[in-house]
């Protein structure tokens, strides 16, 4: 199966930019289906980026958060060629994980 | 040069399932660290209306208005569901930045950790019902700053 996430991180100048797509619903729980029923609240919780087992971004998303998330951030420390961890857990405790490496 | 790019990044994707799938015993434990995690998320932050009620349930604290806060976000969107909001600041020591969405149910929308050598900034795109405020709050040598910036949500696109 495809990974539910689409990661891109480029090293300039000592900062290494990261882009992020996640393919989830993000159901905010106040929205009703075609006849009417609400969709009950289903969206991802935690975001984790780790650099060589640490972690350099942490975000704790809530149903605000638009569907298909898209997340950028910059951190210091890394080289191009370093691999970097990018998971994240949900409102089901389902979750996905992958690998990037930095360009 | 994109299909290059798309072709590196299929590979790379290739190879991480292939080494989730070696590793797949090692799933249970990296669970119950993911687990733990989410214990820490700020359940009662997110269930808080109201900015300042959020803040000061999130935060501990009051946060005072910043000039070194930059927000970048549209003046007026055509679709409330999809709203790019980048923050960035030129604060000393920030451990952590959040984004309130002033008239949400709850204005909590996204609260970020900012470990020490990551630049304190952030792009995200959020959700907002209607026409509102949207406050990106800073935490800047242990103390709150916060700025706010309107947009406004013209959901139909036809300028109301």
């Amino acid at each position: 199966m495809a990974s539910s996430i689409r990661v891109r991180a480029v090293e300039s100048g000592g900062v290494t930019s990261l882009k992020a797509l996640v393919r989830h619903p993000m159901d905010s729980g106040f929205a009703k289906d075609s006849s009417g029923n609400v969709i009950p609240a289903y969206f991802i919780k935690l975001l984790t980026i780790t650099h060589q087992g640490k972690e350099v971004f942490v975000a704790h998303w809530g149903p605000a958060v638009s569907k298909d998330p898209f997340l950028e951030c910059r951190f210091k420390g890394a080289k191009k060629g370093d691999e970097i961890t990018i998971s994240w857990v949900d409102s089901k405790g389902e979750s996905d994980s992958t690998k990037a490496t930095i360009g | 040069m994109i299909d290059q790019r798309r072709r590196g990044f299929l590979k790379g994707v290739l190879g991480a399932s292939v080494v989730g799938l070696t590793v797949g015993s090692g799933l249970i434990p990296l669970r119950a660290q993911a687990a733990a995690e989410v214990a820490n998320w700020p359940e009662t932050a997110f269930k808080t209306p109201g900015v300042d009620a959020t803040i000061s349930e999130l935060y501990g604290m009051e946060a005072a208005e910043s000039d070194q806060i930059s927000m970048d976000l549209p003046t007026i969107a055509q679709n409330g569901a999809v709203v790019p909001v980048s923050v960035e600041t030129t604060l000393p020591n920030v451990t952590a930045i959040a984004l309130l969405v002033a008239k949400n149910p709850n204005a909590l929308a996204a609260a970020f950790d900012i470990p020490e050598g990551t630049v304190p900034f952030v792009s995200n795109r959020l959700k907002m019902a209607e026409t509102t405020d949207v406050v990106a709050v800073v935490i800047s040598d242990g103390k709150a700053y916060k700025a706010t910036q309107n947009v406004k949500v013209t959901v139909g696109g036809c300028g109301g």
